[in-house]
């Protein structure tokens, strides 16, 4: 039949990915040939779960042509997917993978230092995002994806969360702005699937808050999760950071305001620089809205994965402003990161004697505590009480707990 | 056919040579001679030189069935070998046995002699092509696979009887004492072609760098040397040693690497005297120099010498003075022949004295740390670097065997490559036994051999992912699924040997595959 549907889906000659062609057929069930660089090894299981996902899918006469470099189960089924619903709309939820991984509800309180972007169309590098040791991943639908590649993105994204193990790293999702045609479809594919988190691009008011959880809200419902996924909006337009503070207080679900420097750059009609003194007051500005509504501020990406130095120079002058992370566009980027958001050995030193000399002093019933000198007041004993509880949280108080196994 | 100590059915006999089944890594212990080279007079060698490569050839009467060996120091460079064995070709021999201490993918043109029975078969190493058409059944005669000590081992042993040796050199002068420090195909070290020098019928020198006498040091020594011929150009200076060698980009093979560095710190080996390492130049080898390096500079640790493979890392740390000597093997990269070359630190080391079982001691069981790659590890340790999991026998054994026998091996390798997991549950080709593997060190965890209780022990408190090796091959193949088996033929087409001359393994040809 020479007019019969095809389409195709997946990435030619890609690691760990495959490229799908699917034709439609009258009759004659279902048909599929396998080109594989490990067909030998595994090309009765490639074909089986091929035709596993095209029966799910309620395509019953169709010839499928693979040719696969070495994808994983989830994968081809994720590409077998997007073929099948470009030749037909299918009801229901699609074929999805067995769930391989559990995870407890979106925490809200956690730290942020570093958040790995990931290509959301790219499986070899979204397989080992939570090995390097991240507070968070973001799974990415928005820039690093091409327009024709939204959907099928979207379905591996939806995969991978169903199946790899991202441990104990924050899973986020970027979905696209929900003034484009893929927003809505991105939050109706990642909500339901183990997601703790929603970045979404572009916030420009508390409004286009309101309507991502909204539809979040409904999903939720919909689903019964049991639990509320989290936002982040991230605010990179003029527009957005002069409304920082609306944004961030828009809903219970906000837990960090997001900078992102190229995008403003443009937005304000200038060049993004290395030391970015272009965006020197929009992000001042963002920390103010930040904290004024009560959630954590995060600094954009440090584009250039060479140079280390400057990325070390760029996250200290974040620290400085009050962002608590950085976004991280290569792993070699996390570890310097972390190094400047970790408390030194001799702040926590000190945090820990502030406290001491205010317990002592309230368990003498005084009213003020004096450290040498220095008397110690309110903030500097809310300084020293947060410092703890992130040296807390990283590991560093083990020698004082005598903790360790 | 009978099984060997880890359960492998091995013949006894093959091609009408008696054989030993493996028994246990340091079980056998030698005994007999060595081989015997014949006697020569001064009276006889008045004049080396030879006009031409032909009339080199031609002076040494080669007969079918004799055996010519090889040096692999040019690597994939090399024009030696291909040149060397068309003209035998063109001479109408037949049958002969090829002994290269390497084969690279330059070396491809060789499947049309193996195939118009120029070569019967291969012993010593093949990679790529060669080795694809060895799984296909093209040789006549079974190919044996050797380490970089067992080569000199078989050689010494008289395992292998060399008729003629030919010697690629770099710098040779007109009584044949050579190396490989300089001229235009300078390679470095040239150790591999010791024991092919010692033990031939005949040695044939060819240079593309004719030096007035005396080229100093003389790896080669001109007394073992019959004939001197000179060539237009030995190889591609190009493809003989990288320009450069680079770590690996990948954050996952990086990620491994800091996993074996951080390993190595929190066994405590760093904080005993004398430490020494061995670790090669792949890409997660040099990263692994690189976090090595960090700790060694934060703990002032300076090492008593490194095995190398040497290349531009492991030279900036002999410079640095992180370690005290080199013991270099073979040259990777332009940085580490030129500090070969300067540096007194930098030493040349050839199989006798740093790989070979059969002799009064050598450097392999001094090395602390020893880091290898593998293909494939099963769950009782195992290694395989030879055959890929699909069957194709596709890579030598380098001085892999031989590096075992540092005081704790560690295997470096993804967990996943793709799809295909490095964990099975019995390996497709046993290189190396279970016995001398301590540890494995991947991306996703590090599982230590169990009879190492002692590492074990050190390693409580590590935050290093510590797994047992089942937990991890459940953890890979929970992803991938568990592959299906290659199908064999029942010929023998390659014997694995270990070390010590006794059979480990042996490859089967591959059944035809659409």
């Amino acid at each position: 039949m020479s007019d019969s549907v095809q389409t195709r889906a997946g990435r030619e000659g890609k690691k760990s990915d495959l490229a799908v062609q699917l034709t439609e057929k009258d009759a004659g069930g279902i048909k599929i040939n396998v080109e594989s660089s490990v067909g030998h090894m595994f090309g009765e299981q490639i074909e089986k779960t091929a035709r596993e996902t095209l029966e799910s899918l309620g395509l019953e006469n169709c010839e499928a042509s693979i040719d696969d470099m070495g994808a994983f189960d989830y994968v081809i089924m994720a590409r077998i997917e997007a073929a099948a619903r470009r030749m037909r709309e299918i009801d229901g939820p699609g074929c999805l993978p067995g769930r391989k991984v559990e995870y407890g509800p979106p925490r809200r309180e956690r730290l942020r230092r570093t958040r790995l972007y990931m290509p959301g169309n790219n499986p070899d590098l979204m397989r080992n995002g939570g090995l390097f040791g991240a507070d968070s991943v973001i799974l990415d639908l928005e820039d690093s994806v091409s327009p024709g590649e939204k959907d099928a993105a979207r379905l591996l994204v939806r995969n991978t969360l169903l199946t790899i193990d991202y441990f104990d790293c924050e899973r986020i999702v970027r979905i696209n702005p929900l003034s484009t045609e893929y927003g809505a479809d991105d939050l109706e594919m990642v909500v339901p699937y183990g997601v703790d988190t929603i970045l979404v691009p572009k916030c420009e008011t508390a409004g286009d808050i309101k309507v991502v959880e909204e539809i979040i809200g409904g999903l939720e419902k919909k689903h019964s999760l049991g639990y509320e996924v989290l936002i982040m909006p991230l605010i990179e337009t003029a527009k957005g950071i002069l409304n920082a503070y609306e944004i961030g207080a828009a809903s219970d679900r906000v837990v960090a305001l997001c900078f992102g420097a190229e995008d403003f750059s443009a937005d304000i009609g200038t060049e993004r620089t290395k030391e970015g003194a272009e965006s020197f007051t929009a992000r001042s500005l963002l920390v103010l809205g930040a904290k004024a509504a009560g959630v954590q501020v995060i600094d954009t990406v440090f584009s250039d994965v060479q140079d280390e130095e400057g990325l070390i120079a760029s996250t200290k002058e974040a620290m400085a402003l009050g962002f608590e992370g950085k976004g991280v566009i290569h792993p070699a980027q996390i570890a310097p990161i972390h190094a400047v958001f970790s408390p030194t050995p001799k702040r926590i030193e000190y945090a820990k004697k502030v406290v001491a000399a205010i317990e002592k002093a309230r368990s003498e019933g005084s009213g003020v505590a004096t450290l040498g000198s220095k008397m110690i007041d309110a903030p500097i004993e809310a300084r020293a009480r947060k410092i703890l509880r992130l040296a807390e949280a990283l590991g560093l108080l083990e020698e004082e707990t005598g903790g360790g196994s | 056919m009978v099984p060997n100590a880890l359960g492998r059915m091995v013949p006894e006999e093959m091609d009408g040579k008696k054989l030993k089944p493996f028994m246990g890594a340091h079980a056998d212990h030698g005994g007999g001679r060595k081989a015997s080279p014949p006697i020569k007079a001064v009276p006889d060698y008045a004049n080396k030189m030879r006009a031409s490569l032909d009339e080199a050839i031609d002076a040494c009467e080669i007969k079918d069935g004799m055996t010519v060996s090889f040096h692999h120091h040019l690597r994939n460079g090399d024009y030696v070998i291909n040149m060397v064995v068309d003209k035998l070709a063109e001479r109408g021999l037949k049958d002969l046995t090829l002994v290269p201490s390497a084969l690279f993918p330059v070396h491809e043109p060789l499947i049309d002699h193996i195939k118009n029975g120029v070569i019967s078969h291969i012993e010593g190493s093949m990679n790529g092509p060669v080795g694809r058409a060895c799984s296909l059944g093209t040789m006549s005669k079974a190919c044996i696979l050797r380490s970089h000590g067992g080569r000199y081992r078989a050689i010494q042993d008289g395992d292998i009887h060399i008729d003629v040796a030919f010697i690629a050199a770099p710098a040779a002068d007109y009584f044949g004492n050579c190396n490989g420090h300089s001229g235009p195909s300078a390679c470095g070290v040239m150790g591999y072609a010791l024991a092919d020098s010692l033990y031939a019928e005949k040695t044939v020198v060819l240079t593309d760098n004719l030096q007035p006498f005396p080229v100093f040091p003389w790896v080669i020594k001109g007394g073992n040397v019959d004939h001197v011929c000179t060539v237009d150009k030995l190889g591609d200076p190009e493809k003989i040693i990288s320009g450069t060698t680079r770590i690996t980009r990948s954050p996952t093979r990086q990620l491994i690497a800091e996993y074996a560095a951080r390993f190595v710190k929190d066994i405590g080996v760093l904080d005993e005297p004398d430490f020494t390492f061995q670790s090669g130049a792949g890409g997660i080898s040099l990263a692994f120099l690189k976090y090595l390096g960090d700790i060694m500079r934060e703990t002032g640790v300076v090492a008593k010498f490194a095995r190398g493979g040497s290349n531009k890392y492991l030279v900036d740390m002999l410079e640095e003075g992180l370690i005290e000597y080199i013991l270099d093997g073979q040259c990777f990269d332009l940085v580490g022949v030129k500090s070969l070359g300067e540096n007194p630190r930098h030493l040349e080391t050839d199989p006798f004295t740093s790989y070979c079982y059969h002799t009064k001691g050598n450097f392999a069981p001094m090395v602390k740390l020893g880091i290898l790659g593998a293909t494939e590890i099963d769950t009782d340790f195992n290694v395989n670097v030879n055959t890929h999991s699909d069957g194709w026998l596709l890579h030598g054994i380098g001085g892999f065997a031989d590096v075992t026998d540092s005081q704790i091996t560690m295997i470096t390798a993804p967990l996943l490559r793709g799809r295909l997991p490095v964990i099975t549950d019995s390996v497709t080709t046993i290189t190396a036994p279970g016995e001398v593997i301590d540890v494995l060190i991947t991306e996703r965890g590090v599982a230590v051999n169990p009879a190492r209780e002692d590492i074990l022990a050190r390693l409580k408190g590590s935050d290093l992912p510590v797994a047992t090796i089942d937990e991890m091959r459940d953890m890979a193949v929970g992803l991938s699924g568990l592959p299906e088996k290659p199908e064999y033929e029942d010929r023998i087409v390659a014997l694995i040997e270990w070390r010590d001359g006794t059979v480990i393994d042996t490859v089967r040809q591959l059944k035809p595959q659409e």
